[in-house]
This record gives C-alpha cells, sequence and structure tokens, in this order.
C-alpha cells in the first residue's frame, strides 16, 4: 500500500518534471559555473588533502547541488496548499508517509540525474575518478537530496507566509555549505573553524564522497559519512511524515 | 443512530496575542441522509470544524465519532467513508480534469481501469466529458466547481462535506448545484455537511441548521422552527437575532448633502 501510494505520487510528480525541462537543466547550472570558473583556480593548489583538485571539488559540488536544490523544494507545496490539492490529498486514505515519499523521491531523481549531468561534464575537465566510487558518489547525493527536501516540506507548511520561506532557507543553506567545506577542504581551516565544521552534519558526507572518489570505500570517514546521512534521512523523513500529519498546523 | 457526532470538539490556535480560540467545544449530531447546514458569521469556526471532522485538522480538545468511526482513533477509515469539497477547491492546473479525476480514485484505493472508469462515469454525470483533456484552469467557475464535486465522489462516501460550495457562481451554477446535492441525498442517501453564507441556500437545501457564533453552537432546527422560535419572516431575520446582529435600525435622520 505504501510503496502503491508512494509510486503512484512519484509518477505523477515525475511527470510534472518532466515537462518542465527549464526546471530540470537549470538548476544543475549553479555548480556547472562552480566547476568552470572556479574549478581551474584549484588545479596547482596543496589542497591539505589526497586526491587531485577536481576528485576534491567534483564531491564538494555534487552535495551544493543536492543542498541548494532540495532545500528549496518546499516552494512546491506552498503552491499546492494555496491551491488546495495538499488537503484534497490529505483527505483521502493514502498514507502520509507517501504523500511525503512521492515528492521527495521525484526530488533525489532530479538531483541525481542533475548530478550525473555535473559529472559527465567533470570528465573532461580533468576529473578521474573510479567507476565505484562515483556511484557511491551519486548515492549520497540521493540521500541528502531526500533528507533535505523532507525538511524543506515540513518548513514550507510550518510559515505562515511564503515571503519567508525562500530567506529562510537561505539562512540556513549558506553556513551549511561554509562549514560542510563543499568549496574547499576544511583540513586547510584553521583549529576552531575545523571544529565548528565537525558540528555540521553535511560535513561528513562530503568527506565520505571524497574519499570513494579516490577509491577509499573502507575508511572511517567512510563509514561516519554513511551514518550521519542515513541517521539525518530518518530524522528528516520522521519530521516531514508528521507534518503531513497534521499540516503544520 | 447519527453519522456524526462530536461532544466538546474545540481547536485553538497558537497566536501572536496568546491561544485563540477558534472553535470552543462543538456538539453537533448529524442523521444519516440529512442535508446540515452550518451557518454563522465569518470567523465563527464553520471551516476549522469541517477542517476538523474531515481528518485536516486536529482536534486540541473533544471527540467525534464520524460514519462509525473514532476521529481521533481510525482517521484512516474515517477518510475512506468522507468527502471534502474546500472552499478554494483543490485543483492543480498543471493537470487534465481527466488527470485529476483518475489521481483523486487511485489514491481511494481504485486500479487504474476502475479508475478511469470512475472518472468518465463522474464526468458524464457532472457534465464534464466534454472537458476531460482540458487543463484544469481551462474551466469556468462552474465547471470547476462540479469538478471539484466529482473530485469529492470518487470513491461513493456515505458524508460529503461541502465549504461553501456556491460561493462566487452565477445563479445558473448555483441552481445545478442545489439540484445535485439533492440528488445525491435522494438516490444514493449521501449525508450533506455544507456551510454556506447564503440564507436562501439554507433555506431551500438544508432539512437542519445549526448556527455557530465565536466557536460555539448557538442555535440549531429546521429552518421552518428556527424562524417560528424568532418570530421572524425570513431565516436572514432569524440569523440576525441568533447572532446578536440585530436587522439594522432604520436611520430616520436626513442624510447631509
Amino acid at each position: 500500500m505504501l510503496l502503491h501510494d508512494s509510486a503512484l505520487l512519484f509518477g505523477r510528480y515525475a511527470r510534472q518534471t518532466l515537462r518542465s525541462p527549464f526546471q530540470i537543466f537549470f538548476g544543475a547550472l549553479m555548480p556547472l559555473l562552480y566547476l568552470f570558473l572556479f574549478g581551474p583556480l584549484l588545479t596547482d593548489l596543496p589542497l591539505g588533502r589526497e586526491g587531485d583538485s577536481w576528485q576534491i571539488l567534483v564531491p564538494g559540488l555534487l552535495l551544493q547541488l543536492g543542498l541548494f536544490g532540495a532545500s528549496f523544494a518546499g516552494f512546491s507545496i506552498i503552491l499546492e496548499k494555496n491551491w488546495g490539492v495538499f488537503d484534497r490529498m490529505r483527505v483521502t486514505p493514502v498514507s502520509r508517509l507517501a504523500l511525503l515519499l512521492g515528492r521527495v523521491l521525484r526530488d533525489a531523481a532530479l538531483f541525481v540525474f542533475q548530478a550525473v549531468l555535473l559529472v559527465l561534464v567533470a570528465v573532461p575537465m580533468g576529473l578521474r575518478a573510479p567507476l565505484a566510487g562515483i556511484l557511491i558518489g551519486f548515492g549520497f547525493v540521493a540521500l541528502l537530496s531526500a533528507a533535505l527536501a523532507s525538511l524543506s516540506y515540513a518548513l514550507a507548511l510550518k510559515l505562515r507566509t511564503p515571503q519567508e520561506f525562500g530567506p529562510a532557507i537561505n539562512t540556513l543553506a549558506m553556513p551549511a555549505m561554509l562549514l560542510s567545506g563543499l568549496m574547499l577542504p576544511m583540513t586547510l581551516a584553521p583549529g576552531w573553524l575545523d571544529v565548528l565544521s565537525r558540528l555540521m552534519p553535511f560535513r561528513y558526507l562530503v568527506d565520505a564522497v571524497r574519499e570513494a572518489y579516490i577509491g577509499h570505500y573502507t575508511t572511517p570517514a567512510m563509514l561516519y559519512g554513511l551514518l550521519v546521512a542515513l541517521a539525518v534521512t530518518a530524522i528528516a523523513v520522521t519530521v516531514g511524515t508528521r507534518t503531513f500529519r497534521s499540516a503544520g498546523a | 443512530m447519527p453519522i456524526i457526532s462530536t461532544t466538546g470538539l474545540a481547536r485553538t490556535f497558537p497566536g501572536r496575542n496568546g491561544p485563540v480560540e477558534a472553535v470552543r467545544g462543538i456538539d453537533l449530531t448529524v442523521r444519516p441522509g440529512e442535508i446540515l447546514g452550518l451557518l454563522g458569521p465569518n470567523g465563527a469556526g464553520k471551516t476549522t470544524t469541517l477542517r476538523m471532522l474531515t481528518t485536516l485538522l486536529p482536534p486540541t480538545a473533544g471527540a467525534a465519532t464520524v460514519a462509525g468511526h473514532d476521529l481521533l482513533k481510525d482517521p484512516a477509515a474515517v477518510r475512506r467513508r468522507i468527502g471534502y469539497v474546500a472552499q478554494s477547491g483543490g485543483l492543480d492546473p498543471q493537470e487534465t480534469v481527466r488527470s485529476e479525476l483518475v489521481l483523486q480514485g487511485r489514491l481511494h484505493g481504485l486500479d487504474r481501469t476502475r479508475a478511469t472508469a470512475r472518472a468518465e462515469e463522474l464526468a458524464a454525470e457532472l457534465h464534464l466529458t466534454e472537458l476531460l483533456d482540458r487543463p484544469t484552469p481551462a474551466l469556468s467557475g462552474g465547471q470547476r466547481r462540479r469538478l471539484d464535486l466529482a473530485m469529492g465522489l470518487t470513491h461513493r462516501p456515505e458524508i460529503l462535506f461541502l465549504d461553501e460550495p456556491t460561493t462566487g457562481l452565477d445563479p445558473g451554477s448555483r441552481a445545478d448545484l442545489w439540484a445535485l446535492v439533492r440528488r445525491l441525498r435522494d438516490e444514493f442517501g449521501t449525508t450533506v455537511v455544507l456551510t454556506t453564507h447564503y440564507l436562501d441556500e439554507a433555506d431551500a437545501l438544508a432539512d437542519r441548521l445549526v448556527i455557530v457564533d465565536k466557536g460555539t453552537v448557538v442555535a440549531e432546527g429546521s429552518p421552518a422552527a428556527l424562524k417560528a422560535e424568532h418570530g421572524a419572516a425570513t431565516l436572514q431575520d432569524a440569523f440576525l437575532a441568533i447572532t446578536g446582529r440585530g436587522p439594522a435600525p432604520v436611520d430616520t435622520t436626513p442624510v447631509a448633502v
């Protein structure tokens, strides 16, 4: 039942997304610009960790894509709520978790697709990484997108006015990006900043993907990354489902 | 055996200046096959009450049984037996009439074949067949309302909740909707709970009225009984007397020009 309903809703939202190629490609633009205009600056710099600059930057850009893309997912539910579509679905017996998962799976699929585009463009730029590592990276993008999209829906439903949503997300996403070392690894940071960044869960995800990109699959960093990603996703989906139950009211 | 019964159903919202009691404890009994009109001034708590009875909003106090199931303990069972049409409807402007009807059927557990058949059947009933493949924003106000109603009927609910179903409709569309509501009750025995601001609508359509004001029930009875009780010629006068907003005094002072 849960699977059936989630798949049904995933189909609806995926079809809506496919009708808007603009949405599909535009989302990948910001990380692509970083790749073209920022990536070349790093090639000869010592970045304080194993791997060349592309193996360090591309994992960061992949998660940046998930971070900024998925955290704005909530916009769509503000629209659906105003149209009355959200309540119309909630008054059917469909499971609340399915209402969330249908949307979140569409989001995860969209961002993984954009991540694939990004990697395909990064290869001619100079990225070299093992295929298994690249696939693991996509797995992390999927988990991060699912977690952040869930939280984004929950936040969007909690806010009284949609005007608050954009600023609220930017206020949360910017420090998350800076503190997780998405652009440059935190190994370059002074002690206090390094400590601060360890409090930011996304840091462990970035570190894990960077490990995967140099072919290290069984290191503690990979384990921590996976545990943090799973824990954050589980918490986020729980929070999201609860909000769908009460509609944030 | 009532099809809806509530005791002390209440909802408080957190507000900037302390909690706001939108509904202060409503005791309501609805009999099967009845058309119940819920009346009250703006902000009386009508929509909040409907949202609680349709499982959309958890009550902060009280209890209710809807269609034989406990609202708080088994909301999923309640949802299978009720239909709800919100004041603003619930159509996605990115979808067609057909895709909306089919999805709604499938969310109620019909398989694709049955949901498609049901969508066509409902479209025929509600004169929407020609519009099935139009995007929903292409519909007129009256057509939209008929589609909203069709969406609430995909699963043949025992109870249909309508929140201000005819607001903004032209007289012809209003008459169509009234006829539909009566047919639902007469042919399928559907219980209908509707809110309205139009007292002529309440008078013509409802078997019984419940008037709420400031979050509580202040009067109930058939339109005729309410009029008789307050010695009022029209339901309008009875309503104004009940809600303490007596008829506007006739101002005899000349208007300065």
